[in-house]
């Protein structure tokens, strides 16, 4: 019964997504759907690491960039197909995570997070600095041939929406092997406490950088999508601190450490954050600010386990519960 | 002389001026249940870490096997077939009783079924079946120790070495306990305990090491080293003298 519930939502959610570029008058909508699904793939990429394996990354944003740039670059110098790019793009991102993952993965807590910033912030003032990528003025993608194999669509945004939603299903497939497989078991592990792990047999420097690695890649397949769907980026708009901010406040407040939670986080969040910056935004009073930030406050006050697990929790209430009632804990 | 199943020789562990093991040495046969008693910071727990590679001894060898073990980190220690547990209990809160015993069964079966099968069976050993969907915070003390015996008996251990497995136990989870290890012995597990319940030491015990000040003051049955004076002054007192 329960099986069979969830399979009709799970049904009618798809196929809503499938038909609502037909229904969405204009392209605002659309490009705040691609938006959310694009953060959303960030989303669940940042939350293998920081939602099941406990490191809390604030600079996905670097990962984010590395995918925009390595196939804008190649495109621009070398005519590489951008597809071919975003594969590129996604193993120079993890091989860079790993480089950099090494030095860290004993790094935890706060920590982890200050090292995250830092490193973000090196590769963006890098990359503002560097000629060869443009340096502070950029990439611009050349205008192609508009087409599934160019990666570029010119009159509607629809081939992107359906590109976007496409990704954010293959990284909703990752995460969902992570979560059943032994390394999602691992990396739980790792999060609870690295001893544990341990003597549990658990290399934590390996399987840490697993998952770092996975998100790393997933964050380029996103900036691949976002060079093509914007056709021009630059340090400032891809490798900034709010981005990796809004990575990790979309899988806390969807709900970190559960395959969809990024995705509802994103559903929640992007959409708020893109309409009152077109509403409100423009008075330059940072009144849209100011809604987002008491939004993001309700949600972590009234709902710390995300908008996710609340949900999930509710559905859990009507299954059988184990009857038994845990004896109080006692304190060693 | 065959080779000792675990050989621990003039084991030193110093901390910056404090020493907490000094030369150190004893040796495990299989199958032996060998206890480790002594006042606190007679480094009992340094001890421990030093054979699971959690420190790296000072000085000395501990061979496993046959093979030179010492200062090998702690994953690798349980690959090559030493469990622990730890002194204060660790499991993996937001998992399910099963899961977190599915996180051991990994080790030696990568596949998610036949984990979980593995993870089952230890369940019933250990007497948590019955709770498998409970989350790892909603146990009791007892039977969270007794999930951390289940969680390292999954990666199929040759050596398992309990910290402090029965400190706050009721007399009723005393007993519980002491049968489920007399279980795992028989399933061809030796086992090296830390332990200050001296019941259960008594019970359980072929051999009797005993700590004090970093230093081994002796070992023997332990109807031997009750009666011996040395360890009534330093860790017993008078109850037990003979």
């Amino acid at each position: 019964m329960a099986k069979r519930a969830r399979f009709v939502v799970a049904a009618a959610v798809v196929t809503l997504l499938l038909v609502l570029p037909l229904l969405l008058p204009g392209p605002v909508p659309l490009h705040i759907m691609i938006m959310t699904f694009n953060f959303a793939l960030l989303g669940v990429g940042w939350n293998i690491m920081g939602g099941y394996a406990g490191m809390f990354s604030f600079g996905q944003a670097a990962f984010f960039g590395i995918g925009a740039y390595a196939s804008s670059w190649l495109l621009t110098a070398h005519g590489v197909n951008p597809w071919l790019g975003l594969l590129v793009g996604g193993v120079l991102a993890a091989v860079t995570a790993a480089a950099i993952g090494w030095p860290c993965s004993k790094l935890r807590g706060h920590y982890f997070a200050i090292a995250s910033i830092a490193f973000a912030e090196i590769v963006r003032i890098h990359f503002n600095n560097w000629k060869l990528v443009g340096a502070a003025e950029g990439l611009t993608i050349p205008m192609a041939e508009p087409g599934l194999l160019n990666f570029q669509f010119h009159g509607s945004k629809a081939p992107y929406y359906y590109i976007a939603l496409a990704f954010l299903a293959v990284g909703l497939m990752v995460s969902r092997w992570v979560a059943t497989s032994r390394a999602g078991f691992y990396f739980r592990a790792i999060k609870e406490s690295h001893e544990l792990a341990m003597v549990l047999g658990i290399s934590f420097v390996r399987y840490r950088m697993l998952a770092t690695m996975l998100a790393a890649f997933l964050s380029a397949a996103a900036g691949t999508f976002y060079a093509q769907y914007i056709l021009y980026l630059d340090p400032e708009s891809v490798i900034i601190l709010p981005i990796s901010v809004q990575v990790v406040l979309v899988s806390m407040l969807g709900g970190a450490g559960t395959i969809f939670g990024p995705v509802v986080g994103a559903a929640i969040l992007v959409p708020i954050s893109e309409i009152t910056r077109v509403e409100l935004g423009h008075r330059g009073t940072g009144v849209d600010m100011m809604v987002y930030g008491a939004l993001i406050w309700l949600i972590s006050v009234y709902q710390p386990r995300g908008v996710w697990g609340f949900l999930s929790s509710l559905g859990r209430r009507k299954a059988p519960a184990p009857t038994a009632a845990p004896a109080p804990e006692a304190r060693p | 002389m065959s080779v000792p199943f675990l050989d621990v020789r003039g084991v030193t562990k110093r901390f910056a001026g404090l020493v907490a093991n000094d030369d150190v040495s004893f040796s495990v046969s299989e199958g032996e249940i060998v206890s480790i008693i002594g006042p606190n910071g007679a480094g009992k727990s340094t001890l421990f870490a030093c054979i699971t590679g959690f420190h790296a001894p000072s000085a000395g060898t501990v061979t496993w096997q046959g093979r030179d073990i010492t200062g090998f980190k702690a994953d690798r220690v349980c690959r090559l077939g030493i469990a622990r547990t730890f002194q204060i209990v660790q499991v993996i809160g937001d998992m399910t009783v099963l899961e977190n015993v599915m996180t051991g069964a990994f080790l030696h079966a990568p596949a998610r079924t036949e984990a979980r099968r593995r993870a089952e069976e230890l369940l019933v050993t250990t007497g948590l079946i019955d709770k498998r969907e409970f989350l790892g915070t909603a146990l009791t003390i007892a039977d969270k120790k007794r999930l951390e015996v289940a969680m390292a008996l999954a990666t199929r251990p040759r050596l398992l070495m309990l910290d402090e497995s029965m400190a706050g136990l009721t007399p009723v989870e005393l007993k519980q306990i002491i049968s489920l290890l007399r279980e795992v012995r028989k399933r061809g597990v030796t086992l090296v305990i830390v332990e200050h319940v001296m019941e259960a030491v008594m019970q359980l015990s072929d051999r009797v090491i005993v700590l004090n000040s970093g230093k081994k003051l002796t070992e023997g049955t332990p109807r031997e080293v009750v009666a011996d004076p040395r360890v009534v002054q330093a860790y017993l007192g008078e109850r037990y003298r003979a």
